[in-house]
């Protein structure tokens, strides 16, 4: 790096690689300009706006080839509020419990099958295909959000860092297909479809389907939440029991 | 807002005590997540402030893993050696886990209306 810089830049760069504000601003601006280009481009399933983050910010590691470590000192603060942030999960959840209630066994026998047909499948391809066993159980989690697949994928000795770029690949995919897979399914109500992508693919298909249907927005969030807490509790017992 | 915080912190605190207390293999934060549902449903909804907060940080929850999925770059090397059983483990357990869920629910919801009608 210090080729292409003149020098008394190469010792502001020198000093600041040591702190953590560069990491934090890093992060921030790399957020910005991502949700700029996913407004422009008119919030598309491809211009995520966490995946051009991350590619923005892994190019910039590798190009002035900094590591991950240093740039996690200034990020830490940033990542902490996963915690709070997955606590906090439980007022949309709140929110949507009348229809939970209503529909409380219908919800939690689809949500449970899917949730587990989605997890076991998932390693038990990777498996056969010859993945070795923290790419597979970092695969377990992938269909649930973000902070807590990566709490469930530490659980189960994943590798939490792959899990989020799992969750992503899968959000990604399941709200690129979901549409034309209900229609060929017959799943014609709008509270099946939301719940099945709010299971299936969290976050990523709940938004897309918001933009479709409001019941079928709803019947997403319920879903990202309780399939998180679901498969937090049984991930751990099946992976125990099985082996896998 | 920092109050709100505090109490969102405050269940995480308690879920991982009770986590490393009981050696339960589930995140601290979800045993924290269960515990604020549970209070909402035995003692009422949470106070604006405390529901304000909360939407404000899970509007921005996709910036919120951006550190962690940067972690990527140390696992060059196993994603790239895996890619294919990965894509194909991700591409068939997400459309088998919508389907399975969809047309589960589908057949309840459907027999709900039958039975409506009859």
């Amino acid at each position: 790096m210090h080729s292409l810089l003149p020098l008394p830049f190469f010792h502001i760069w020198v000093y600041l690689r040591t702190q953590p504000l560069l990491g934090l601003a890093a992060t921030l601006c790399a957020w910005e300009v991502a949700c700029m280009i996913d407004r422009r481009a008119g919030h598309k399933a491809l211009t995520n706006p966490t995946v051009l983050a991350v590619l923005m910010l892994v190019t910039a590691l590798l190009v002035t080839g900094t590591s991950y470590q240093t740039y996690f000192t200034g990020a830490v603060y940033i990542h902490f509020l996963l915690g709070p942030a997955t606590v906090a999960l439980a007022v949309p959840m709140y929110a949507n419990w009348p229809a939970i209630k209503r529909n409380f066994v219908p919800i939690l026998v689809s949500l449970g099958a899917g949730s587990v047909v989605a997890a076991v499948s998932a390693m038990v391809i990777a498996r056969a295909l010859g993945a070795p066993h923290e790419v597979v159980m970092s695969l377990g989690p992938k269909s649930v959000t973000t902070p807590i697949a990566m709490g469930v994928a530490q659980e189960l000795g994943g590798i939490p860092a792959l899990t989020a770029v799992f969750v992503i690949i899968t959000g990604m995919f399941g709200t690129l297909i979901c549409v034309p897979l209900f229609k060929a399914a017959r799943v014609k109500d709008w509270q099946a479809q939301g719940l099945a992508a709010g299971t299936a693919a969290h976050g990523i298909a709940t938004s897309h389907m918001i933009r479709l249907n409001e019941t079928a927005g709803a019947f997403g969030g319920l879903a990202i939440g309780l399939n998180g807490v679901v498969t937090a509790l049984i991930l751990p017992v099946l992976v125990a029991i099985f082996g896998l | 807002m920092v109050r709100a915080l505090t109490i969102l912190v405050l269940y995480q605190l308690i879920g991982t005590v009770l986590q490393q207390g009981t050696g339960l293999p589930v995140p601290g934060a979800v045993i924290g997540l269960v515990l604020a549902l549970g209070w909402f449903l035995k003692f009422g909804p949470p106070g604006d402030d405390l529901r304000l907060t909360a939407q404000g940080l899970l509007k921005y929850l996709g910036l919120l893993f951006v550190p962690a999925g940067v972690g990527v770059v140390n696992q060059l090397g196993m994603l790239r050696q895996n890619a294919v059983a990965i894509l194909i483990a991700i591409g068939v357990s997400t459309a088998l886990g919508l389907l399975v869920t969809g047309v589960t629910m589908q057949w309840f919801l459907s027999k709900r209306e039958a039975k409506g009608h009859a």
